[in-house]
């Protein structure tokens, strides 16, 4: 049987309920949000890492990353070897203006030097202070959270480090 | 009673009109954005933001009062002031306690139905002297729903008196009894509808649906006479959920020490009807203004009549 004003009441009755329960809204500056361990807020660079293979910049779907290196040749480590040539990083920006977060720059990196951190109050004045250099890239690394503890649930490793 | 106590009565009525509406408008706030699940005001004044409307008045002071260059400009300057000070006119007669208010008015509910009606007439100004279109529209339906719904008004306040046999607010309180509360229900209920509707409280807001009339008869105000009209809906609220209370609910009476305490039972009632009035904007859409005068008339006339006569009928039968 339908009561008349039934839903009148129930109105009534959502907005007391919703009194009652504590609200949503997060005080954000002077309250950090709870952010999930995932989150992609910016970009860091483990400088150490990276041997200006150069897959970072050539999948950057727009661009955003710039790389800038030179080759040092190194003298024969023991008597009667060879030179070897390696890279050496000069420059590695990434311009937030343009970056969209795709995150295929962190995969495609064969040698982990690149990382998702959770920070993300970079919020700049001028559009040309949101390409940021390898210096403050590689302070944000400081703020990648430690990787996730294994579960045991994966498949063995293929080969195991002796 | 000495001048000086009537200088005195004065002035306690003038403290309570200018700071009870500021204690609902920060009610209204903080309840109404706890049940949409905000927050609400949380820093003027440091303690969840008590101090906001204090910081809202000294903003609306520092505003500039503009007067459109087509406006009739006495009318316009004079509108707030006709739409706020009945209401404090309307506290003089309020009951606070078994013998006490400023004044004792014989005919109070007649005094107050009268006076309160007068708010609209700064409405009207307001909206004719904008020459604005969408004034005037708000202006005019203003207008068209005080017509409507203060004949249930007085109808319902027309049977606690009968039933009362008095027409003092004070009288009314006196003759209150618990049992009053299901045998004048449909009379309360109806009060307090029109009530809101006097007001021109969501879900009655049609003279000032800001969606499609702007601002109704505010759209053209700035500064202290836009703060002196919304200090007049709060005033509003207060003097109405006062009215209903003393009428209604037994006014000052209350569980004990009724002589002492009056005003605070009187003071917990109309708290409680100023939070049904926020509740009620928070919950229900607006009236569509066909919608609004159907129900006026067709609603709650005749509910009103209805209680009319029952009152009617257990007068004749119990004297």
């Amino acid at each position: 049987m339908k009561v008349p004003g039934k839903g009148l009441a129930q109105g009534l009755g959502v907005t007391l309920k919703s009194m009652t329960k504590p609200s949503v809204t997060q005080e954000y500056p002077h309250q950090q949000p709870q952010l999930p361990p995932r989150t992609r807020g910016v970009i860091a660079l483990m400088e150490e890492n990276c041997t200006v293979c150069m897959l970072c910049a050539r999948e950057c779907p727009d661009w955003c990353i710039y790389i800038d290196s030179h080759k040092e040749t190194q003298p024969p480590q023991t008597e009667g070897g060879r030179p070897r040539v390696h890279n050496v990083l000069d420059r590695f920006a990434i311009d937030y203006a343009l970056c969209m977060y795709c995150g295929i720059c962190i995969d495609v990196c064969p040698f982990d030097a690149l990382f998702w951190s959770p920070e993300f109050e970079y919020a700049e004045h001028d559009i040309l202070g949101l390409t940021h250099e390898r210096d403050e890239l590689r302070e944000w690394m400081w703020t990648v959270p430690p990787p996730p503890a294994e579960t045991g649930n994966a498949e063995p490793a293929k080969e195991i480090p002796s | 009673m000495t001048a000086l106590e009537v200088a005195a009565k004065l002035v306690g009525a003038l403290l309570v009109f200018l700071t009870a509406p500021l204690v609902v408008g920060q009610i209204e706030h903080k309840a109404m954005a706890h049940m949409q699940s905000r927050l609400g005001p949380m820093y003027a004044g440091g303690f969840h933001g008590w101090a906001q409307l204090v910081a809202d008045g000294v903003k609306f002071a520092q505003k500039e009062t503009i007067v459109p260059a087509r406006a009739d400009r006495r009318v316009f300057e004079l509108a707030p002031a006709v739409a706020l000070l009945p209401y404090l006119f309307v506290l003089i007669v309020i009951p606070v306690g078994p013998q006490q208010s400023v004044h004792d008015l014989s005919v109070g509910v007649f005094f107050a139905l009268a006076v309160v009606s007068i708010g609209v007439l700064g409405i009207l100004m307001a909206g004719w002297a904008s020459a604005n279109k969408y004034s005037l529209l708000g202006g005019l339906r203003a207008g068209a729903q005080l017509m409507a719904y203060e004949l249930p008004l007085v109808l319902a306040a027309a049977s606690i008196a009968m039933a009362a046999g008095t027409l003092s607010l004070n009288g009314i309180a006196h003759a209150w009894r618990w049992w009053w509360l299901p045998y004048q229900g449909i009379g309360a209920v109806v009060f307090f509808i029109a009530a809101l509707a006097e007001l021109r409280r969501p879900p009655f807001d049609m003279p000032v649906a800001d969606s499609e009339l702007v601002f109704g008869p505010f759209t053209e105000y700035a500064g202290l006479r836009f703060a002196l009209f919304v200090l007049a809906e709060y005033a509003g609220i207060v003097v109405f959920s006062a009215l209903t209370a003393a009428l209604f609910l037994g006014g000052w009476k209350g569980p004990f020490l009724e002589h002492q305490l009056g005003w605070l039972w009187l003071l917990i009632k109309t708290l409680l009807l100023s939070f049904v009035v926020i509740w009620l904007r928070v919950s229900y859409p607006r009236l569509r203004e066909d919608q609004l005068q159907k129900f006026a008339w067709a609603g709650l006339v005749p509910a009103a009549l209805v209680q009319v006569a029952l009152t009617g009928v257990v007068r004749v039968v119990t004297s």
